[in-house]
């Protein structure tokens, strides 16, 4: 095993026992923001797209590439919007 | 490493870090908006960064920049078109269709990078698994949820032996990639079989065990972007992956726990229609008793505490904004009124508090099912819209299929007054006890038009 898959698997695992710890702390009301706002997160595969794009050079590729950036930007700008929306509307009586 | 890869790097750190402290700010509904507005500006340093990278290296050639150009542009405005026209009653098929184009995007990266390691080729094929399964199984779910596809469960003839042979296709193929040098062929062939999966898993799980689907899915699409991030050695790829991975896992859990079924028997499918109408009870009827919106009004008026349980039938109806204006017309009049929501209620995990939340419900009326069950023997009446199964007094007793699920202990309130449109079953199939129970009255009416019956009555009552 590679040193390079050993820090990528320890920062994965360590990502893992993170979120559960966040995660676990948020109330039942808040439930599906946090599905929306998590769903915007992974929404960083378009950081991975963006890197993809730098070794792409068959005509296959870059129509596939517009299609991964069309996904992950739709998942990303949409996500964030909607969840925006949604926690806009939990708000206090004061 | 170069300065500007160190710079690169930290930046990318200062954006992982974002995202978890939005996702801690969540935790409670006065900073949770500041949270996500956190975890999208990490998010979009995380772009920019990149962007620069691609423009200091200049390895990307014109045609790509044009592709990746115009492909992010074009996603970003259907994104935000979407988020700004969805109605709150939508919401989860909307989340479940940009859940899928996440998935969706994670398996292209693996469809579209030459592996260079051993490393890259498992996580590779492990990417293109579930990224094209959750690309296939959200599109169904979110078809499902809207409409487009049969609510019910579509049972797939031998779908058990399709499994298997998938399964073992599947495995095949990640073999021929790992062991053999297999390249994008096998990687193709992974993706298609993954997809069929996909569509296997999802079509014969019920509408009402969407909840749970849903939440599932979401942590597949959390493992696949943290496979793609091994793939191609970006580290925030990996913790964001693993963040999204924990989040959909934990709720997994707690939708699996709240309807007391283990998630093996979700995913085998069969159960839950998700729509409480089909089945007419054939059985004692009779004992039910019935209430004019006229007669509930008042009982309404004269309570001291009302506790309003909301479920499906008022999700369906689009009746949030009716049930809120008649809990405000009570708390004018001096009624102590909360709102008591089960974890299941809605179609995807907390969707009734959003639902309530956009017709204005104060926060602190809503509670889940811990905070509300110890409050019911106190309660004057119990005003029950649309919720059945998670209401079921016989949930308490072995031996049936609602048997220790966990329900809101509505039969404990002084009085019961249930708002439904017949005495057609929940999706468990079977006859909720609270409707024969004396104390219980019904007012069989679509939850919109009972609403505003009582409104209307509340109102006349209080001048």
């Amino acid at each position: 095993m590679s040193p390079l898959l050993l820090a990528d698997l320890t920062v994965f695992t360590l990502g893992l026992l993170v979120g559960f710890e966040v995660i676990s702390k948020v109330p039942a009301t808040l439930h599906t923001p946090l599905m929306s706002g998590a769903n915007a997160i992974h929404g960083v595969v378009l950081v991975g797209v963006m890197v993809l794009a730098a070794t792409i050079s068959t005509p296959v590729g870059y129509a596939l590439l517009a299609v991964a950036a069309f996904f992950a930007a739709m998942n990303v700008a949409g996500g964030y919007v909607v969840t925006d929306r949604m926690l806009a509307m939990f708000r206090s009586r004061s | 490493m170069s300065a500007f890869d160190t710079v690169v790097h930290l930046i990318y750190l200062a954006c992982a870090t974002a995202f978890v402290i939005g996702l801690h700010l969540m935790n409670a509904p006065s900073t949770a908006r500041r949270g996500n507005q956190v975890s999208a500006a990490g998010m979009g340093v995380a772009v920019l960064v990149t962007l620069a990278v691609l423009i200091e290296g200049r390895q990307i050639n014109a045609y790509a920049a044009w592709a990746l150009g115009l492909g992010t542009a074009g996603g970003a405005a259907a994104g935000l078109v979407a988020a700004r026209v969805v109605r709150m009653t939508a919401m989860p098929q909307l989340v479940s269709l940009f859940n899928a184009v996440g998935g969706g995007a994670a398996a292209l990266i693996a469809l579209g990078e030459r592996p260079a390691s051993t490393q890259a080729e498992v996580t590779g094929v492990l990417d293109v698994l579930i990224g094209a399964l959750t690309f296939s199984g959200s599109l169904i779910a979110s078809g499902k949820l809207a409409g487009r596809v049969p609510g019910r469960p579509v049972v797939v003839p031998y779908g058990r032996f399709a499994w298997i042979g998938l399964g073992l296709v599947a495995a095949v193929l990640a073999v021929l990639v790992v062991g053999f040098g297999g390249g994008q062929a096998a990687l193709l062939g992974a993706a298609v079989v993954a997809l069929i999966a996909g569509v296997l898993l999802t079509l014969p799980i019920g509408g009402a065990d969407m909840p749970v689907v849903i939440s599932l899915l979401n942590a597949c699409t959390g493992t696949a972007v943290a496979m793609a991030g091994f793939v191609l050695g970006s580290t925030p790829l990996i913790i964001a992956g693993a963040l999204v991975g924990a989040a959909g896992a934990i709720l997994t859990k707690l939708m699996a726990d709240a309807m007391n079924r283990p998630i093996s028997a979700i995913m085998a499918g069969g159960y839950g229609t998700g729509d409480a109408v089909a089945v007419e009870a054939g059985s004692p009827a009779a004992a039910v008793r019935e209430i004019t919106a006229d007669d509930a009004a008042i009982q309404l008026a004269y309570a001291g505490r009302v506790v309003i349980v909301p479920g499906y039938g008022l999700a369906a109806a689009q009746a949030q904004h009716e049930v809120v204006a008649l809990a405000e017309a009570l708390t004018a009049h001096g009624v102590e009124v909360s709102y008591a929501i089960h974890p299941v209620a809605g179609r995807m995990p907390g969707h009734m508090n959003v639902l309530l939340a956009e017709a204005n419900a104060p926060y602190e009326q809503l509670q889940d099912l811990e905070e509300s069950n110890p409050a019911f023997p106190r309660t004057d009446v119990a005003l029950v819209i649309g919720a059945n199964d998670v209401t079921n007094p016989a949930a308490r007793r072995a031996g049936n299929p609602v048997s220790g699920m966990p329900i809101l202990d509505v039969d404990l309130a002084r009085s019961v007054i249930v708002i439904k449109r017949s005495l057609g079953h929940g999706y468990a199939g079977i006859d909720n006890e609270l409707y024969s129970d004396p104390r219980t009255a019904m007012l069989f009416a679509d939850a919109k038009k009972g609403l505003n019956a009582l409104l209307t009555g509340v109102s006349a009552y209080a001048k």
